[in-house]
């Protein structure tokens, strides 16, 4: 390991550690515009310079490796100085020259407060600047509803060039011409389709890009931070939510480099005005066809009244997408309470259960595990979608030339290289039999130390899904997948509460009904309540006579068939638990207050039992976690990961298999942007899916 | 005075036969197996006994360059590289080469090929030069068709030489920016470590020489590294082109000797300054990127690495631009600001800004709009630009503003006197004449 001499100060670093690194460790701060952990190395905008002993010219930090370093002349240490009189000026001058093209309108800018080129003006910058010509102008460029440009104040770093091309996969902006002109642009002024493209907001170290829905609604220093879990997918990405009195007013990502590393998706940032549009927030009752408000009793009364004449058997509970550990746990109690059998947590109809195992339900290898893999099966899955930044993750790996990725279902484009292998399930024969590159992916696959098998949903809906979930458990053992070391056997879930739901085993009761067959019953007239926990996903004009209660945020779906609506909360209004699709528990944090009537969604149903007369014993969530612990112990394990046996996996292999079918897997994900009521509520989601789905909005004006 | 018989580049004019049997006939490819048969080592040993340096401008020993290639290949391809993207202003030499001799370089790419053991060349020329590169494409067909090169050539040494046409950018010159250039990808100097030694071309060993550093060495290994290394002076060695442009009465490319007296240069072969040695103002003498020289300090030197950059100057690529008392130093000096700010690649911050910082300020002291304590403040700007960028073309750009603030500061100081003192009228003098 090399050693170093830096100020005086003797430290030895790993080899192929970069002197910027070395000097932090060191604990002397190196400035820095161009260098990320996280993005290749450009070393263009020269503020991290450092005086090496014996080197003519000052050296970029960022860019230089100690092992290039050589030792002094009867061998000491190679000496780095980063607070000599020249290390300042060329600091101060990269400053001033970063400054003389930039505009100084701090004051009306949103990076303000958290904009690297002020802080670091002041701390490393002169004090005036000796530029007396005009400044430069740079057009603005319109890339999309998500990103505002203000390219004047851009200084080059390309930070958000490496950003895009490296780990979002696709080649959308780029540096366009030479000297002072160059510019960053989408080369076709188009706009940005990555599902990750909201990254480079917290990239740009200056507000050059900046977020457009957040613009000149807050300063950074005026929000409270809370910190959460994003839910809009299963991956649980760290997330900071910013609000300011009742509002949300942004969602920044956080680092975890177990889960998001420090990305998020489109999705979970810009979801923020879902979240204020179209909430429930008071109860509703319907009265000719007709909902109108209620008061909290007389809905709780209605909904106990008619629960007391209903069988059990022509009863049913759903739970949605977006519901905590908490409430499905309470909701769990109260069927308990109720008797009643016909409960789901996987209102998809995935047919996931935690009876075979619970390893056949999770992402065993765990999201960090994809560093290791180096050969990548997709059945019925696009992760791109499905789990943009687990997808990153895939990309980031296979960029650099450690693993190939196979693909059977729908051939997308997944903004890396992939082995097309069929449409149907039954395609997993070809990589017995198969020719051509399917040959060479399956034969990667054999020679494969540490293979994934990565199952979508595509695969595990519809009368076919467990002979699927065999197959692939089979293939995964035939491949040496399924060790003690290693389980490269993973489900991509696409909910945020479908693991915690499956860990709490709200699941049909013995002779219960799952979701399909609830479903069916309501449209047949056979059912006669049903219980919906912010569940939407289904097809709710098919309910038939049965008396709707739907419990949720937001007025979707679910709501417009309801007969009593019970207002509840959305994730940044409630303190929960998630359990995200490796079997990692995590929790969110209220960040502002539910609006008006509406209530934490647990405490909702806590009031519900009261009104039936059986009430819980609880009432406060401390309590209801302590029941919900003793039932599942491992929820209690915050921010850890209980892994699952590989057994499991082994057993379900040990199922006997019928023929695999020949119908093509349907792509997994209709539209990336609305895939929840809270979405659906957002104007920008909307405006995003009519962007990439090609919908036009209804014209308002002559034409149609 | 270089004599005849010493001369390497002996159809530089293109008066004689161009074509491979005209070469042959002074010389080329003759015994060039031999050459080959000695084997590596004796091939770098010999340009190193030699004491060739290169010719592109930063005078780096050639045969130390070779010899930093691997000595045995890890599996990559060893990959030569020739830089012909000859933009430096007032150099010309190159183009002369790829016209006129272009067997000299086809046979020196072969040697120094096979000296690193590369069995691929490229030869990256300028956008602008058209005419040049077809005749160069014309030498090279020649030459496979007589199986010179190529796979399994009369040589023994299975060797490709492709011809890449850059589009006319000058940073390309830079030799990892012309690497990138070459990849397909935008030209842009590349981050050293790890040199182009290591990881150059598709990251594959590479090693990229000047045109003429690589046509003059056939001529070497046949005469002999003695009779290179006793032309010139030590440390300075062999024959050069010279290209001198600017106001002397005819301007040339001429192949001299190196160390050869400027004033002899200049007498000899272009007929003396315009107006007479006393008319003499400056002259710049190693292509635009060196700084100028004044006349007084110039008449005595000579034309080699060490002399020039004794006087903070340098000999560069041999671009000798001479220019007379008519010339106006801070419009031509700022006519050189306003190429590089144009030809910065706009990579890294201090180029990017400080070229065109500095242009404007010498656009407003060419009239005298400007005052006199911004004359230091432009020469700490050069001093903030020079070395602190990722290639040398930050320095490029800051060493003739230096040049031109240390030699010629009383003409600035005076510009900016004059129009204080008529501040009514658009500049102090008329139109500007530069080094037309």
């Amino acid at each position: 390991m090399p050693k170093l001499n830096i100020n005086g100060t003797e430290i030895e670093v790993e080899n192929g550690t970069t002197v910027l690194q070395a000097c932090e460790a060191a604990g002397f701060e190196i400035p820095r515009f161009c260098y990320h952990e996280r993005l290749s190395i450009a070393g263009n905008c020269r503020m991290c310079l450092v005086e090496v002993k014996g080197m003519p010219k000052p050296i970029a930090s960022c860019a230089m490796n100690v092992n290039d370093l050589r030792p002094g002349p009867n061998g000491e240490p190679p000496e780095i100085l980063t607070v000599t009189q020249p290390v300042k000026k060329a600091r101060e001058g990269v400053m001033e020259f970063l400054l003389i093209n930039h505009p100084l309108d701090c004051p009306i800018c949103d990076q303000g407060g958290e904009c690297d080129l002020q802080d670091q003006a002041m701390a490393y910058g002169g004090d005036s600047s000796r530029y007396d010509e005009n400044k430069r102008a740079v057009e603005d460029k319109n890339i999309g509803p998500l990103i505002k440009t203000e390219m004047t104040r851009c200084i080059h770093c390309t930070r958000c060039v490496r950003f895009m091309t490296e780990i979002a996969g696709v080649e959308e902006l780029g540096l366009i011409g030479r000297g002072e002109d160059a510019e960053i642009t989408t080369y076709l002024e188009r706009g940005i389709t990555s599902e990750l493209s909201g990254n480079v907001i917290d990239l740009c170290p200056v507000g050059a890009l900046t977020s457009k829905p957040f613009a000149f609604t807050a300063r950074p220093w005026e929000l409270i931070k809370t910190e959460s879990v994003d839910v809009m997918d299963a991956v649980g990405s760290n997330i900071r939510v910013d609000s300011r009195s009742s509002e949300v007013m942004r969602i920044m990502p956080r680092n975890n480099d177990l889960v998001n590393e420090e990305w998020i998706s489109d999705k979970s940032r810009f979801i923020w005005d879902g979240l204020r549009s179209r909430r429930l927030d008071r109860p509703y009752i319907r009265e000719d066809d007709k909902l109108r408000e209620a008061s909290w009793e007389e809905a709780l009364t209605l909904i106990a009244s008619t629960i007391s004449s209903v069988v059990p058997r022509k009863a049913a509970m759903l739970v949605g997408d977006l519901a905590t550990a908490e409430e499905i746990y309470a909701l769990k109690r109260l069927a308990e309470v109720l008797k009643w059998k016909n409960i789901d947590c996987r209102q998809d109809g995935t047919m996931l259960s935690p009876a075979q195992g619970r390893g056949t339900t999770l992402f065993n290898s765990t999201i960090e595990g994809i560093d290791e893999a180096d050969a990548i099966l997709l059945i019925g899955a696009n992760p791109r979608l499905e789990a943009p930044v687990l997808n990153a993750r895939i990309r980031g790996h296979w960029a650099l030339g450690h693993v190939a990725v196979g693909v059977i279902g729908a051939n997308e484009d997944l903004t890396y290289g992939t082995h097309y292998i069929g449409a149907s399930p039954s395609d997993l024969s070809k990589l017995d039999d198969g020719s051509g590159d399917t040959a060479e992916f399956a034969e990667i696959l054999r020679n494969a130390e540490r293979p994934m098998i990565i199952i979508g949903s595509a695969a595990l809906k519809g009368p076919e899904a467990q002979n699927n979930l065999i197959a692939a458990a089979r293939l995964a053992k035939g491949f040496n997948a399924i060790r003690p070391d290693w389980n490269g056997f993973n489900i991509l879930h696409t909910a945020a509460s479908r693991v915690a739901g499956l860990e709490l085993n709200f699941l049909p009761a013995e002779g219960g009904l799952p979701t399909n067959e609830i479903l069916s019953q309501a449209k047949a007239n056979q059912l006669d309540f049903l219980y919906l926990l912010g569940a939407d996903e289904i097809d709710t004009n098919q309910l038939g006579n049965a008396f709707v209660v739907y419990q949720g945020s937001h007025g979707d779906k679910g709501a417009a068939a309801a007969d009593v609506i019970l207002p509840g909360c959305t994730y940044t209004e409630k303190n929960g638990t998630y359990v995200n699709l490796e079997g990692r528990v995590q929790q969110i944090n209220r960040a502002i207050f539910p609006p008006n009537e509406a209530r934490e969604d647990w405490a909702i149903i806590r009031a519900l039992s009261g009104a039936i007369g059986k009430p819980f014993g609880f009432s406060t969530l401390t309590e209801l976690r302590a029941r919900m612990y003793e039932a599942v112990p491992r929820l209690a394990g915050v921010d850890t990961l209980e892994p699952a046996s590989y057994q499991d996996i082994v057993s379900l292999a040990d199922q006997s298999l019928s023929k695999l079918s020949t119908d093509a897997l349907a792509p997994s994900v209709e539209d990336f942007y609305l895939t929840n009521p809270v979405a659906r509520a957002s104007k920008v989601m909307n405006e995003m899916s009519a962007i990439k789905y090609g919908q036009t909005a209804k014209a308002t004006g002559t034409h149609d | 005075m270089l004599q005849d018989k010493d001369r390497i580049f002996t159809n530089l004019y293109g008066l004689q036969d161009v074509s491979l049997e005209g070469a042959q006939k002074r010389g080329s490819w003759d015994s060039t197996k031999y050459f080959i048969d000695q084997g590596r080592d004796w091939v770098i040993d010999e340009v190193k006994a030699s004491g060739l340096r290169g010719r592109g401008g930063a005078g780096f020993p050639t045969g130390l360059k070779w010899s930093f290639m691997p000595k045995e290949s890890d599996g990559r391809p060893h990959y030569l590289v020739i830089n012909a993207d000859e933009s430096e202003p007032g150099t010309c030499k190159d183009r002369d080469i790829l016209r006129n001799d272009p067997h000299h370089l086809v046979e020196g790419a072969l040697m120094a090929a096979f000296a690193m053991a590369a069995h691929t060349c490229y030869i990256y020329v300028r956008g602008e030069f058209i005419r040049e590169r077809e005749a160069l494409q014309r030498a090279i067909d020649e030459a496979y068709k007589a199986r010179l090169i190529g796979k399994d050539n009369i040589h023994g040494w299975d060797f490709d030489c492709y011809v890449h046409h850059g589009a006319g950018a000058y940073i390309c010159g830079e030799e990892t920016a012309l690497i990138e250039s070459i990849e397909g990808k935008k030209g842009q100097p590349r981050l050293k470590p790890p040199f182009p030694a290591n990881v150059g071309l598709y990251g594959a060993p590479t090693t990229v020489n000047n045109v003429e550093s690589i046509a003059v060495v056939p001529t070497i290994l046949r005469r002999g590294a003695g009779w290179f290394g006793g032309l010139g002076k030590p440390n300075n060695t062999g024959t050069k082109l010279f290209c001198i442009s600017g106001h002397v009465e005819t301007p040339c490319t001429v192949e001299e000797e190196m160390g050869i007296p400027f004033k002899e240069l200049i007498d000899k072969h272009c007929g003396g300054v315009r107006g007479g040695w006393d008319n003499l103002l400056a002259v710049i003498p190693g292509g635009s990127s060196v700084p100028c020289v004044p006349a007084k300090e110039m008449m005595d030197a000579t034309m080699d690495f060490d002399c020039l950059s004794g006087l903070q100057s340098g000999l560069g690529t041999a671009a000798v631009i001479v220019m007379d008392k008519s010339t106006d130093m801070i419009a031509a000096i700022a006519r050189l600001a306003y190429f590089y700010k144009h030809e910065s690649c706009g990579q890294c911050t201090p180029c990017r800004e400080g070229t065109g910082w500095m242009w404007r300020v010498l656009e407003r002291m060419v009239k005298g709009q400007a005052t006199k304590r911004e004359i230091d403040m432009l020469f700490d700007v050069s001093k903030q630009v020079e070395g602190h960028t990722i290639c040398a073309l930050g320095d490029a750009a800051a060493w003739p503003v230096q040049g031109l603030i240390r030699h010629f500061r009383h003409v600035i100081e005076e510009r900016i006197d004059q129009y204080a003192a008529n501040p009514d009228t658009d500049g102090a003098i008329g139109e500007p004449v530069a080094a037309e």
